[in-house]
């Protein structure tokens, strides 16, 4: 600790323990037990506490009996826990002062405990304090397991979790001593205290009340979790029989818990020993509602070792609500579908929940659950594509009144599905998810065919249909031939067609979030097929990028956020049309570049500003037709945009587009100086368009992000320029001190001070001359460090006390 | 009666009516049979395959077969569309009643008749057909001509005086406002919410309720809400007026009506908007207020041409009471509460009687024309259907969901230009009628037939259907219906002086019972229960009776028993009165008690006790004393 830290910590422990002075922020409290953690971590909790006595005399201040904060009792507990972690200081401290911390005369039996945060600054405490064999004998001791087995039942939802991460921790402590040398042990070799844990559990897992059985499930579930030694096989051992006796009772008691439980032991070093664990999952499996089986199958199947039979009974879990589905519409029973042994199965195929509510949760789950299992290499195999991609293409039809159902199911499927908007969202998202795998051509004409018809629908809400159009890419990509092949195939381009006829009018919604869903979608697909002729005939021959330059115009700041990129790629492809509005029919027509510099420079909002950076900087990178035109001409007037932008994003954007300028004049790839005549001709260049005077200026700007990227961009440009590289003559030295004068105004916040014409040769000499890694590391500490440091925060904590009477004062 | 609309889809088999001369339609040929008999092709045109009356349109009235009109007494509207019938029933069938309305329904449906005859009159047609009716030929005709109903029924539009007429016998009503009818029944009108002034109606009497769901929507439009909460507790609720395109949401129709219209403007085509002067139109101006600057076009005119339109525009502002409460607060600030207001203002939206006159100087491309008829055979529209058909620029944009817009377009076939069929219907689908019937428990629910099953070209719709428990009642066409109730009890009034006499016994606790003698009054459907005129008083000790003493007689009245005879204490009390060799014997609906030695037999039952001997009078007035000692009397 340092000695400054030191000589404050009396006055801190007198203003903590004093209740006239409440600590009003509960985040100090919270700071400082970081910091106290930190000390202790580094270095002895004991000398600490003997080199500051005044930490012991605030412990034992706590436990007369007074008018104390529950904040500050709490934060007691605590901070005696991070000191007793140490076995030797846990020794200094047990005396009296732990005992009557943790014990139960302390707050245990204080009106005190009806605050959760001072039970939950006592399981804190015993957290931090048991890491040693004496901690656990001290637990043992003071009852304080007992506590922890009662607290579990908390009303407090906090209380009552960390008391079973409590026991927990406890536990695995206890067992980890002696299962050290002895590797596995037999039950009646387990120490005291985990045997008392572990009938406890067993004493929950036969109970007959439900809260009492979930306990016990979420505790072994942390165990299971949590704590890697071999003990956990032996547990599993001694608790399975319970568990298993749990599956058999009807209705089976707290099934969530026990499914979280099942996979943490699936996932734990259990199995390798225990295949018996395999059988109780399979046995879970068919005694749960399809609605709680889910979680349990989607678990087994992400597995990396599972036998096979269970992995295939789980998937057929997972399928069944989608088998239904396909069944539901299916012309002939028993039509080939997702479960060939369920499709028969009238119970199996009956299975859908009779409430709506129900039925689409358990949909959306199942939908959720394949989406995230599509790309995992473990996945089933062979994946049912086909099918699958039926069921969503099915469960679409069913959403938007389209499907024909075959049965009464079908009919009920119908009238709860249709206009069931979280329904569409799942399924969209899974039918992008699919787009990875290839389908029977009949059932990708009917994919297609069920986006368009979701493009098209009024009915289609904007999220839906900022699905559809992403679910559409994705399988427009797909549909690439071959695969990776930029060209699209010709029934992909016979769908395009449609949907630029539907973007067309996606385009001039009333509502802006479908607006900017189709500029979207229009700036992907031109990125992606810009270049292909097909794609580019037919995209001419629409209004779309007409429309889309419209809407360059448009109220909502996202939506010209959308257009200017939109616009920007379209112009980079050499698509753009030369934008006018039944407004301004005969007005003069811009360029795109003009287009968006106007957006740069007038736009009162920072989103399309930032569009308008993004896009100039992929133009400059890409060398764009309107930029390599007159490059410099390009540059300066960004650059003097950007630079005077308010937004600071804007300018970061208008520090890389410097960058990449850099990079192009003085080549990025080499390493090393340039050549000295490049570099002469670089920096006439760079001085013409005022690049120094803004990286200059953003060093000393407000926003961190921008002062870092002109540090990185000056520094680039120095290691560039080698000393043996100067353009100067030997002996003829440039003027620099007006540089340095603005740079001094400007790092004194005198902004508005101009730099002035600049000689390349001053911008070398400053830039040698300055201190730019110093710079880089200062900027490379957060903005708060200085405040953050322990004196500081000492400091605030004695401040805040101190001036509470002036602010009490001020709020007249 | 409950409404009296017009069916105008019978102006459908008829060519429109164009307000300048069109070469194209005056030179259709004329429709021939297949053996090549030419005697129709007067009144029957060809165009495109279909087959249409060249005549005068005209329209299907109310079924006037199945009640005498004349005896109807009362007619209650709900909305402006449910009385455009109204002049054919005034004045025609011999109608004597009283019709009942919301001030806003009778103005803008004045409105309506207006523009209707306007539209009608001011393009007459001197021919008129006739011959087609005929059965016979008609059964020779090609559908949809063949299939027509009740051709011979169908009438010519109805004459502004008639329509004032039939105004004229209009009764102005508010909402919640009670309104006895003869005594029988009260009739209450309630915000529907579906267009200004449009009500639904609660018809009760003391001991039932009825209500009519007519029109109604629960949408956020410009009309005053639906009141929902007035609807509980009815014995039936007769459903009708629901949407009639289930499967299109209002809103994705107005987004799609926006988004059609600024493309075909930014592509340099006009957009016609075959509409009526008020309704939606009102939604549709307000929508295109905030759509048209955010779209760009902010210059683009709009047109309102209707002979009503002035009005229609003016009317929405002052019927402050009537609307939604946003646009009630605006009148206090005082502000326009619909937004046309400023559109008018600033020139965006002009309005014309016709396109004659101001509207020829005026009129600039493209533009937006909303105009009427819907149907396509009336109106201005029918000129620009005309003027613009020609061209794909332009684009008509079906808003109203009155006419299938195939059937309406059919006359003008080729068409170049696009159609795009918005209809925004924003009364009750059936997600919110079954949350309505809910909500309102009606114990029963009465609905034409249509709305008990799913709609035929979609029967996989289960869930465009009413759902509701006991299932709904249906009716179809011409079918008579008995409400499933019946009135059981009728509520009479107690003059206070008689109610002063009374004299309550409590019999039970919370139970009070006293014996009324009066005279019960009946007039107009009240009873009242007057004190009975005091019997004369002997006036000199002679008795004379005298006419206007024609009244019941006032015996004194023995006193009324109640309460039961428990059978044990009974014998007990026999016994101590000296009789013995007592029986008692347990039947099925009491007990009977033998007196063996008396040779009597007591018979107590629930509601009847007899005392049997043979003619021992002394014994049997001491039994009944006794029997009479267990029960009170009042």
């Amino acid at each position: 600790m340092d000695p400054e830290c030191a000589r404050l910590l009396p006055a801190l422990c007198a203003v903590l323990a004093d209740p006239r002075q409440p600590v009003a922020d509960d985040t100090c409290l919270e700071k400082l037990l970081d910091w106290f953690k930190a000390v202790t971590e580094a270095g002895s909790s004991l000398l600490l506490l003997q080199e500051n006595p005044c930490l012991v005399e605030l412990l034992f201040h706590v436990l007369k009996p007074q008018d104390l904060s529950s904040r500050i009792l709490s934060f007691a507990l605590r901070l005696a826990g991070t000191f007793a972690a140490q076995e030797n200081c846990f020794q200094y401290l047990q005396g009296e002062l732990l005992p009557g911390l943790f014990g139960e005369h302390g707050p245990l039996g204080a009106a005190a405990w009806a605050a959760p945060t001072v039970r939950s600054g006592w399981i804190q405490g015993l957290r931090s304090l048991a890491q040693h064999p004496s901690a656990l004998l001290f637990l043992a001791d003071s009852g304080a397991v007992d506590t922890i087995f009662s607290l579990q039942g908390d009303p407090s939802l906090f209380v009552a979790s960390a008391a079973g991460q409590l026991l927990v921790h406890v536990l695995d402590l206890a067992m980890r001593g002696p299962a050290k040398g002895h590797g596995r042990l037999q039950a009646q070799d387990w120490p005291a205290c985990a045997q008392r844990i572990v009938c406890h559990l067993e004493d929950c897992l036969c109970s007959e009340a439900a809260p009492r059985v979930t306990q016990a499930l979420h505790v072994l579930t942390t165990a299971f979790g949590h704590c890697h030694g071999l003990w956990t096989q032996g547990l599993w051992v001694q608790l399975s029989p319970l568990v298993a006796r749990l599956l058999e009772k009807d209705p089976m008691p707290a099934p969530h818990a026990l499914v979280e439980l099942l996979l943490s032991v699936a996932r734990s070093s259990v199995p390798s020993s225990n295949p018996g664990l395999w059988e109780t999952a399979a046995q879970t499996l068919s005694r749960l509602s399809p609605m709680q089986a889910g979680p349990l199958a989607a678990g087994i199947l992400k597995l990396q070792d599972c036998p096979q039979a269970l992995r295939t009974q789980a998937f057929g879990v997972l399928l069944r609500p989608l088998a239904c589905v396909l069944e539901a519409t299916a012309q002939a029973p028993g039509t080939p579908g997702l479960l060939e042994g369920a499709a028969g199965d009238p119970m199996a195929v009956d299975m859908l929940p009779p409430s709506k509510s129900a039925c689409v949760g358990l949909l959306c789950s199942t939908l959720a659950h394949l989406e995230l299992l599509q790309p995992l290499p473990q996945r089933p195999s062979p994946w049912p594509q086909a099918p699958l991609l039926a069921a969503a293409v099915t469960i679409l039809r069913f959403c938007n009144g389209s499907a024909a159902p075959s049965s009464e199911v079908g009919g009920r499927l119908c009238a709860m599905l249709v206009g069931c908007v979280r329904v569409q969202r799942a399924a969209l998202d899974f039918l992008g998810v699919l787009s990875q795998g290839l389908g029977p051509r009949e059932l990708v004409t009917q994919v297609f065919a069920v986006l368009l018809e979701y493009l098209m629908s009024p009915d289609s809400s904007p999220t839906v249909l900022k699905k559809a159009f992403q679910a559409t890419l994705r399988w427009l990509l797909s549909s690439a031939v071959p695969p990776g092949c930029c060209d699209l195939e010709p029934r992909a381009q016979l769908v395009l067609r449609e949907l630029l006829a539907v973007l067309q009018k996606r385009l001039c919604s009333p509502c802006w979030e479908v607006r900017d869903s189709g500029l979207e979608f229009l700036t992907q697909m031109t990125r992606r097929w810009g270049g292909q002729a097909g794609f580019r005939q037919t995209l001419l021959a629409s209004e779309v990028p007409k429309l889309a330059s419209q809407l360059l115009q448009d109220p909502e700041s996202y939506v010209r956020a959308s257009a200017v990129a939109a616009a920007g790629q379209l112009s980079s492809q050499g698509l753009l049309a030369a934008p006018s509005s039944p407004e301004h029919p005969a007005g003069p027509q811009k360029t795109p570049l003009e287009e968006l510099l106007l957006v740069l420079t007038t736009d009162s909002e920072g989103f399309p500003r930032r569009a308008a950076m993004r896009v100039f900087t992929e133009w400059l990178r890409d060398g764009h037709m309107a930029v390599a035109e007159d490059r410099e001409r390009f540059m300066a007037r960004v650059l003097q945009a950007a630079s005077g932008d308010l937004d600071w994003e804007v300018r970061v954007q208008g520090l890389e587009l410097a960058l990449i300028f850099l990079q192009q004049l003085l080549g990025a790839r080499s390493p090393g100086a340039a050549p000295p005549g490049a570099l002469a001709q670089a920096l006439r260049a760079l001085c013409r368009v005022q690049l120094f005077e803004f990286a200059f200026r953003s060093l000393f700007d407000c926003d961190r992000p921008v002062a870092q990227k002109s540090c990185d961009l000056l520094l680039f440009l120095r290691a560039k320029a080698a000393p043996s590289s100067s353009p100067q003559e030997a002996g003829d030295s440039p003027d620099v001190a007006p540089v340095e004068a603005a740079l001094q105004r400007w790092r004194a916040g005198e902004q508005g001070q101009p730099l002035g014409e600049l000689a390349p040769e001053a911008v070398l000499a400053v830039l040698r001359s300055m201190d730019l890694e110093a710079l880089r590391d200062t900027l490379a500490e957060s903005s708060d460090h200085v405040e953050r440091s322990p004196q500081s925060l000492l400091q605030d904590v004695l401040a805040a006390v101190g001036v509470l009477g002036d602010n009490e004062a001020d709020c007249y | 009666m409950l409404d009296c609309g017009l069916d105008m889809t019978s102006t459908l088999n008829f060519l429109p009516l164009p307000l300048v001369q069109s070469p194209r339609l005056s030179n259709l040929p004329g429709w021939s049979l297949k053996d090549g008999n030419v005697f129709l092709d007067k009144e029957l045109k060809e165009c495109s395959g279909h087959v249409f009356v060249d005549s005068v349109p005209e329209f299907c009235l109310p079924e006037t077969e199945l009640i005498d009109l004349s005896t109807v007494d009362v007619i209650l509207i709900s909305n402006y569309h449910c009385m455009m019938a109204l002049p054919y029933i005034t004045e025609h069938t011999g109608f004597t009643g009283t019709v009942y309305a919301t001030e806003p329904t009778v103005q803008i449906g004045r409105l309506l008749m207006e523009e209707l005859v306007n539209f009608i009159e001011r393009v007459p047609k001197a021919q008129s057909a006739s011959l087609w009716k005929n059965k016979d030929i008609q059964r020779l005709l090609p559908s949809p001509l063949k299939d027509a109903v009740e051709v011979s029924t169908w009438r010519r539009c109805y004459t502004m005086q008639e329509v004032n007429s039939a105004l004229s016998k209009i009764q102005l009503v508010g909402y919640s406002q009670k309104i006895e009818l003869f005594g029988a029944v009260q009739v209450t009108p309630l915000s529907s919410g579906y267009a200004l002034g449009s009500s639904n109606w609660i018809i009760q009497s003391h001991y039932e309720k009825v209500s009519y769901v007519s029109g109604s929507s629960l949408l956020t439009t410009h009309p005053q809400p639906m009141d929902q909460a007035s609807l509980k507790n009815s014995d039936v609720l007769i459903l009708t007026g629901l949407t009639q395109i289930p499967t299109a949401n209002p809103d994705g129709m107005v987004g799609e009506f926006c988004s059609n219209l600024a493309l075909t403007v930014r592509n340099g085509g006009n957009v016609l908007v075959p509409c009526y002067p008020s309704g939606v139109i009102y939604d549709l101006l307000e929508c295109l207020y905030q759509y048209i600057d955010s779209a760009g076009l902010s210059s683009i005119p709009f047109y309102f041409i209707s002979p009503v339109a002035n009005s229609s525009l003016e009317f929405s502002q002052i019927f402050a009471e009537w609307l939604c409460h946003n646009k009630q607060t605006k009148v206090y600030l005082p502000e326009p509460p619909f937004p046309h207001a400023e559109l008018i203002q600033t020139n965006k939206l002009k309005h014309y009687p016709s396109i004659h006159g101001d509207f020829s100087n005026d009129f600039r491309q493209p533009c937006v024309v909303f105009t009427g008829h819907p149907s396509l055979r009336f109106g201005d529209v029918v000129h620009f259907m005309e003027l613009w058909g020609k061209s794909s620029l332009n684009t008509v944009i079906f808003t109203e969901p009155d006419f299938s817009y195939l059937e309406a377009l059919a006359p003008y076939q080729p068409l170049a230009m696009k159609c795009i069929y918005c209809p925004i219907d924003t009364r009750l689908n059936f997600i919110q009628v079954s949350k309505l019937l809910k909500e309102v428990q009606p114990l029963h629910v009465v609905c034409p037939e249509q709305y008990t099953q799913p709609p035929p070209a979609q029967s996989h719709r289960v869930d465009l259907m009413v759902d509701c428990q006991p299932p709904a009642m249906s009716y179809r066409r011409a079918e008579v219906l008995a409400l499933p109730f019946k009135r059981r009890y009728e509520k009479i009034e107690i003059m206070p002086e008689l109610a002063d006499s009374l004299v309550p016994m409590e019999i039970k606790p919370g139970i009070s019972l006293a014996t009324v003698s009066a005279v019960l009054h009946t007039k107009d459907n009240k009873h009242v229960l007057q004190p009975p005129p005091r019997p004369a008083q002997p006036t000199g000790g002679k008795k004379r009776k005298r006419a206007s003493d024609d009244i019941p007689d006032c015996k004194v009245l023995k006193p009324l028993l109640s309460g039961s005879i428990p059978v044990d204490q009974f014998v007990q009390t026999l016994e101590k009165h000296g009789f013995s060799d007592i029986k008692v014997e347990d039947t099925a609906k009491g007990h009977i008690v033998l007196l063996q030695e008396a040779e009597t037999l007591i018979q107590i039952e629930e509601d009847s006790t007899h005392i049997i001997c043979d003619d021992d009078e002394v014994l049997r007035v001491r039994l009944r004393d006794l029997v009479l000692k267990f029960l009170q009397k009042f």
